[in-house]
């Protein structure tokens, strides 16, 4: 599977027209925001329904909180802001929101080193670790601006917390409209028998890059695109260690405490099989164009072949 | 019910404050000092103020009480116990293993706790949305939400303060146990907090401070005042005595969060008895 022909987009772009489409539908939402509403597009459902959209400056501990006690009273509550500025409120998506298990959804925008010029101060790398650290949380990363609205709409229409990371650049349209999306459900986009390429966000695109490259060096690749981060879905992970014997994890976020670790965790005791990691090594960014710090991070097809190419000669020891 | 008068509201807060005494002594364990100091406050505010049902807790329509101080559970436990939402006879489970009576506060557990709390200065962002909540749903309740002075150091209390303000957060009223004494010692030496009430004003609340957090007769007539002001949250500062009740306990910060020794209950439960205060 290739990209669609659709212009690029950004994942971020989806949440507000989704939320007011769900509000429409019925959909019993608030949408509580921190001065980022422009950026993370919560603002289109402040202005479609002002009476459900409430702002509170930047004080995101404050939000949180606002948020679960809106989702004390009974309603589907959306919480927007800056994948970073979530990681403010730590404690209190703890103890206000995953502990008394209340239906908050956080999208959290500018994920990763791909939010780029602001520097390393605004690009979470540690976010992953954060969120699927706390009980009962669902986490996901969508790849494209379709994946983005289906788990926007899934996150409203499951009850329990959510973190949903978005990106602030443009990226590929991957999905047609319509595709389905089903939480904890792995979406294999390519398949191949010699290596697994398992991927999150942003480095779908580029996964799907390498699997093409190597396919031209006789290397069939398969591309999992493991939106939900947690809980990862175990049946299609132990199938592709199984049917390819061998795997590669590419994520935007630290290499110790994301997708690769968690993936790693979960394979060491059902099939373990030759792993390689393609993430930001211990170490924060700088400031560069989306592609240019993508870059200098190591987080490029070219670094996912070679990766895939170490996973296939370890199987073969 | 709808609402309790208990004939006697003295005795009640006498047996709450036996509850809450026995319950950290044989848990050896819990906080003791500022569960005194609330006592008062929380034995009125369920008899004569909050619109609740312990036979219905989920009633949508119920006031809602927020603990913020979430360490203070004794007194909330024990005042739930009194009112009718757990059996008197559970308290004795308090912070031992398969109890629902954690050392801090759980949402549901048991019916009637509204909030998850410990790590302090949460309990105001919860209370404003569940106002917010109110105001999308035409529901004409109050949240009344109870932190300490202490929990003042926090800075989101603040950013709830300014918001609150900002959304003209009617029924939204902070009750502020002012005793005083924080964790390791008197506020006044720890961090500072005054001026409490003018700090309130300036975020945009209307505020009513000095009230005797002790005077029965003036907590329901602040607590009335507050519930009647209508489009703006409201704030009552009572002055408030940690350890209220026990003589060697009372403005003591080693009865913070430390339990009486064999000698120490017997004293203050002796000090409790009914009549023991010549009432």
């Amino acid at each position: 599977m290739t990209t669609t022909n659709r212009a690029p987009a950004a994942t971020r772009e989806a949440l507000g027209p989704t939320l007011i489409k769900l509000r429409r539908e019925g959909l019993d939402l608030v949408v509580v925001d921190a001065d980022l509403g422009k950026s993370t597009s919560a603002r289109q459902f402040g202005d479609a329904f002002p009476e459900r959209f409430f702002t509170f400056g930047v004080a995101e501990q404050n939000l949180i909180s606002v948020a679960a006690g809106l989702a004390s009273m009974g309603h589907v509550v959306f919480a927007s802001t800056f994948a970073v500025f979530a990681e403010h409120a730590f404690d209190q998506l703890r103890m206000s929101v995953a502990q008394p298990h209340l239906n908050v959804k956080l999208v959290a925008s500018h994920g990763g080193v791909s939010t780029g010029e602001d520097g390393a101060s605004a690009q979470s790398i540690e976010d992953l670790a954060l969120m699927c650290s706390l009980v009962g949380f669902r986490v996901i990363v969508p790849c494209d601006v379709v994946e983005a609205a289906a788990a926007v709409e899934a996150a409203a229409r499951t009850p329990g917390p959510f973190y949903i990371r978005t990106s602030r650049p443009k990226s590929s349209v991957i999905y047609t409209d319509g595709a389905r999306f089903e939480v904890g459900k792995a979406n294999t986009l390519r398949e191949g028998r010699d290596v697994s390429i398992i991927a999150c966000g942003l480095m779908v695109e580029r996964a799907l890059a390498a699997a093409q490259t190597l396919a031209g060096a006789g290397v069939q690749a398969r591309v999992l695109n493991m939106a939900t981060v947690r809980p990862l879905d175990l049946p299609a992970l132990e199938r592709a260690a199984a049917e390819t014997g061998a795997i590669v994890v590419a994520e935007e976020h630290l290499a110790h405490s994301g997708l690769g670790a968690l993936c790693a965790q979960a394979l060491a005791s059902s099939h373990p099989v030759p792993m390689e990691f393609v993430a930001v090594d211990d170490r924060y960014g700088e400031s560069g164009t989306s592609a240019e710090v993508m870059d200098l991070m190591g987080l490029t097809p070219e670094r996912i072949v070679a990766a895939a190419r170490r996973a296939v000669d370890r199987k073969r020891v | 019910m709808v609402t309790q008068t208990p004939v006697d509201l003295h005795a009640l807060a006498r047996r709450i404050r036996r509850h809450v005494v026995r319950m950290v002594f044989e848990a050896k364990s819990g906080h003791i000092g500022g569960s005194l100091s609330a006592t008062d406050i929380l034995t009125v505010l369920y008899a004569s103020v909050l619109r609740h049902d312990p036979q219905r807790p989920d009633w949508p329509a119920r006031d809602r009480f927020v603990m913020s101080k979430g360490h203070c559970t004794p007194v909330q436990y024990a005042v739930l116990a009194e009112f009718g939402y757990l059996p008197v006879e559970e308290l004795a489970t308090f912070r031992r293993a398969g109890s629902r009576l954690q050392g801090h506060s759980v949402l549901g557990r048991p019916p009637g706790a509204e909030n998850s709390a410990g790590s302090l200065g949460m309990g105001l962002s919860f209370g404003l949305g569940i106002q917010l909540a109110a105001r999308v749903q035409g529901l004409d309740i109050h949240s009344y939400v109870l932190m300490g002075d202490g929990e003042q150091d926090e800075g989101q209390v603040w950013e709830a303060a300014m918001a609150a303000a900002h959304h003209r957060a009617g029924g939204l009223v902070a009750l502020i146990d002012r005793n005083g004494i924080q964790n390791d010692d008197f506020t006044a030496k720890t961090m500072s907090t005054e001026p409490l009430d003018e700090k309130y004003r300036a975020f945009g609340w209307t505020v009513r401070a000095g009230v005797d957090g002790h005077d029965l007769d003036a907590i329901v007539e602040a607590l009335r005042w507050a519930r009647d002001v209508r489009g703006q949250p409201t704030c009552v500062i009572f002055d408030t005595i940690k350890g209220k009740g026990v003589s060697f306990m009372q403005s003591n910060p080693a009865f913070h969060g430390a339990p009486p020794t064999p000698e120490q209950f017997e004293q203050a439960m002796r000090e409790l008895a009914d009549g023991a205060d010549g009432s």
